[in-house]
């Protein structure tokens, strides 16, 4: 099976055009905004309006993934979302976005959730599903609409955003040249079941649980693959905040300019499960012919998926066909006060309906 | 068909009625307009009742019945009928057929809405039936936000100025101060129009017709056995009825009303008259762009001319073609299931020279314009002095 | 709302399902069961584009129930591409800057939801092409 190639043949990423500054959060709580601006590198922050959750981004991405190739929906055997917000509960997401994309009714749909790795658990599944043969196309999306406790360290990163890879054998643009897992039960980050923000384990979730998972994860898919970081383009890292991957690029012996494309922290916060799948796309959108991609996500609880990619010469014809994902960063952001912040984000406690 | 006369009219109170209920209502209105005629109740051969959705509204249904029964005739047929905010002019249509097709000789026809018995949310989704719910309400789109857009259209197409849709407000209020039966008794100005909280824009509040408990009612009967026996009474010259599609975005035009201009068509056919023959109008000012729309459509004015032809005092008491001289929905108030009954009502009043300081000079023939929704059905009569 | 009222309309909710009549090509959004324009009682279905442009809009102040939660909120009719006209939310701008004749893409998007415990209710808002 390993020598049947297989890889992204679509790939589209969609984000809120809200934001909010650090500053403006750093205000209502008397915080040191310097100090997340230099220490975390966080600038600002992507804010889902009251109208966008893991379901309407995840959709968005879908269509523009779909886009960029000429797959029929109906050729989509597989949609998996993964995101630590889907909308219900206890209803899948992935049934909204099969049946917004016409992917319904003969296709195999689970949602997933890993923390900040849900969304790269979808590609791993996806990937091995059509390698094989079970589908001729799977859909694999990142999304989530995460919230920090006002006030907590986690308010000035938790962002909102999705990417969504259609993997498939044909008319590839990035070929899965290698896969690895790497995983351990370490509680460093959760949610229990009907709390409305997560909790966390301070500064245990650093060295022994991002760093431990993510440094090992690459290392390892870096020596099964027989190649160093000179190797890669670029590497995409998990990126909780603007810190950690790069300093895990250093660690592991990469570059600031392999890491620069991939990493969307400072601008963007931290999608969660769309963090590195984000990460991705926005490499894709600049990659040229035959460079090789390193994605290592992270998500607590604990665990790494690492990919290595290379890309084809077909994605430079695809690239321009779909907003790319800096340009959805850079273009005309709307910045918000924290009081239409915390009313797009149900922060506020309203007066029951009759 | 036999020929129709209006024999007698009557309202309730109308206003923010907090200890009537919708039957107390009804029955005030039947009770005067029986009143009116000079007829015993228990001659009643058949009973109309036009509300829009007294169920939403107090949850109450079948309304035919219990209000045959409140009044005292229980046992005669009694029939609900409804077309949203048109639910009114239906009704009288409806008694009108009874009678002209020789079905029943005395109808009373009434038209009724509770609406303070529920929020301003509830309120506003309940009217909201009367749009495409599942396209127009279901995506949040209100009626003020409909007649918003038909009034942006008509300003962009036409040149139509907010200054002119304020002065449709200002002169249906000007035409309450004479009117005792209006709910609100209310100087406006244009300034204090303009002046007033956006709703929708460019529609503010004194642009839109109120929430208003009410009811009103006539008495039909044969025009030869009115002649014979009746006191006074007012010839049913022309009526007539037609329908559009009711979602906004399907028609091509959003600002012309199509359904007003086909059931005016009708009306004039049927009465033999032009719409320059017609002396003064009730229109259905539900908003001021609808006054606008409806003049426009029902050929007092060209299409696109409403605002100009208001500015230039024609619809004004004493202009040339003086519209809602009652204070209209605007200022009379709008019970949207008794609006179209209380257009007949002023008619009548006017036709019978009783309509006070509002009295138009010299007025023989008299136009009722009443819509359901955006005007997805429409109902014109034409009402004449004989 | 019933889930019931709301998967009914899921295809032109999610996918702007509409008929197109197979005699005499008129498209209806929602689909019909009869033409409006020559009385075939035959369709296929068709997806209506995402883009058009507004022609008309509102801007409403004050919505009433769950409505408040994103007033002020604008409101439109768009003709899409091929003519067809529906009327969506008109969200991400800003009030001044919207214009009729302004360029929108139809986004997915929530509508509604029925309270805190309910179905939540997807469909198309208007978003700036």
């Amino acid at each position: 099976m390993k020598n049947v190639k297989v890889g992204i043949v679509g790939y589209g990423s969609y984000i809120p055009r809200n934001r909010i500054k650090v500053e403006e959060i750093a205000k209502v709580w008397g915080a040191d905004a310097p100090s997340y601006r230099r220490g975390l590198m966080l600038q600002e922050k992507s804010v889902p309006s009251w109208d966008q959750d893991t379901a309407t981004m995840s959709v968005e991405a879908a269509r523009r993934a779909l886009q960029r190739c000429k797959v029929s929906p109906q050729d989509i055997g597989a949609v998996y979302v993964g995101s630590e917000s889907h909308p219900y509960a206890v209803k899948p997401t992935g049934t909204i976005v099969a049946e917004a994309i016409g992917a319904v009714p003969h296709c195999h749909t689970a949602d997933l959730e890993f923390a900040c790795k849900a969304g790269s658990e979808g590609m791993f599944i996806a990937s091995q599903q059509v390698r094989a043969g079970s589908f001729p196309y799977a859909l694999a999306i990142g999304a989530d609409t995460s919230q920090g406790a006002p006030g907590d360290a986690l308010e000035y990163s938790a962002a909102a955003g999705a990417a969504a890879f259609i993997l498939g054998r044909d008319q590839i643009l990035a070929e899965l040249l290698e896969t690895h897992a790497y995983m351990t039960d370490t509680p460093d980050f959760w949610r229990r079941e009907h709390m409305f923000y997560p909790k966390h384990g301070g500064r245990f979730t650093g060295e022994e649980a991002y760093f431990r998972h993510l440094l090992t994860c690459s290392r390892e898919i870096m020596e099964k693959s027989g190649r160093k970081p000179k190797d890669f383009a670029y590497a995409v890292f998990h990126q909780p905040n603007g810190k950690f991957p790069y300093r895990a690029g250093e660690m592991l012996g990469f570059e600031k300019e392999q890491i620069d494309t991939g990493c969307l922290v400072p601008k963007l916060g931290n999608t969660y499960s769309g963090a590195s799948p984000l990460g991705l796309s926005a490499v894709l959108d600049a990659a040229k012919p035959g460079d090789i991609i390193l994605m290592v996500s992270y998500g607590s609880g604990a665990g790494s998926d690492g990919f290595i990619w290379k890309a084809t010469s077909l994605l430079s014809k695809v690239q321009g066909l779909a907003p790319k994902t800096w340009d959805q960063i850079n273009k005309d952001p709307r910045y918000l006060d924290y009081g239409s912040y915390a009313k797009h984000r149900g922060k506020i406690r309203m007066n029951e309906g009759d | 068909m036999r020929e129709v006369a209006v024999i007698g009219v009557g309202m309730s109170q109308w206003g923010e009625l907090w200890r009537s209920s919708l039957r107390d209502l009804f029955v005030d209105a039947a009770l005067a307009a029986v009143k009116d005629a000079g007829v015993d109740v228990k001659k009643i051969d058949s009973l109309v009742v036009g509300c829009m959705t007294s169920g939403l509204f107090t949850g109450q249904e079948h309304l035919g019945a219990l209000m045959a029964d409140y009044l005292g005739v229980k046992g005669i047929p009694a029939t609900r009928v409804e077309s949203a905010c048109a639910s009114g002019g239906v009704a009288f249509r409806t008694g009108f057929l009874e009678v002209a097709s020789g079905m029943s000789d005395l109808v009373l026809v009434g038209g009724v809405e509770k609406m303070t018995d529920v929020s301003a949310d509830q309120a506003t989704r309940a009217l909201s039936a009367a749009s495409d719910f599942a396209y127009e309400a279901y995506n949040g789109i209100t009626f003020p936000a409909l007649y918003a857009m038909i009034a942006r259209s008509h300003m962009e197409r036409y040149g139509t100025t907010r200054e002119q849709l304020a002065l449709v407000a200002v002169k249906n209020h000007e035409n309450a101060l004479k009117n005792p039966k209006a709910q609100y008794h209310l100087k406006l100005s244009v300034e204090g129009v303009l002046k007033s909280v956006l709703v929708a824009d460019p529609l503010r509040l004194m642009d839109c017709s109120p929430l208003t408990d009410g009811a009103a009612a006539a008495v039909l009967c044969p025009l030869e056995k009115a002649k014979k026996g009746a006191k006074r009474w007012v010839k049913v010259a022309g009526i007539g009825q037609a329908t559009d599609t009711i979602a906004l975005s399907s028609r091509p035009d959003p600002t012309w009303f199509e359904a007003t201009s086909l059931a005016a068509q009708r009306a004039m056919r049927m009465a033999g008259v032009k719409p320059s023959g017609i002396d003064f109008a009730e229109v259905h000012d539900c908003f001021t762009i609808a006054e606008i729309c409806a003049i426009e459509a029902l050929g007092f004015c060209k299409p696109g001319e409403g605002g100009r032809f208001t500015e230039e005092g024609h619809t004004a008491l004493g202009g040339s073609k003086p519209i809602n001289t009652s204070g209209g929905l605007k200022a009379k108030g709008h019970p949207v299931g008794a609006s179209g009954v209380a257009q007949i009502v002023e008619l009548v009043e006017q036709l019978r020279g009783e309509a006070g300081d509002r009295k138009v000079k010299g007025a023989r023939r008299g136009l009722a314009q009443n819509m359901g929704g955006t005007c997805g059905s429409a109902v014109v009569s034409i009402l004449e002095k004989v | 709302m019933q889930p019931q009222e709301f998967w009914r309309e899921i295809p032109q909710r999610y996918r702007l399902e509409a008929s197109k009549c197979l005699k005499c090509g008129a498209v209806f959004f929602p689909p019909r069961r009869r033409c409006a324009a020559c009385g075939h009682e035959k369709f296929a279905l068709t997806r209506l584009p995402r883009e058009g442009k507004v022609t008309t809009f509102s801007v409403i102040r004050q919505g009433g129930g769950d409505m408040i939660r994103i007033s002020p909120y604008a409101v439109c009719l768009v003709e899409l591409e091929g003519g067809v006209k529906i009327a969506a939310q008109l969200v991400d701008v800003e009030p001044e800057a919207i214009k009729t004749g302004m360029p929108v893409r139809l986004e997915f998007r929530k509508i509604r939801e029925t309270g805190d415990a309910g179905v939540i209710c997807y469909g198309y808002k208007a978003v700036p092409a």
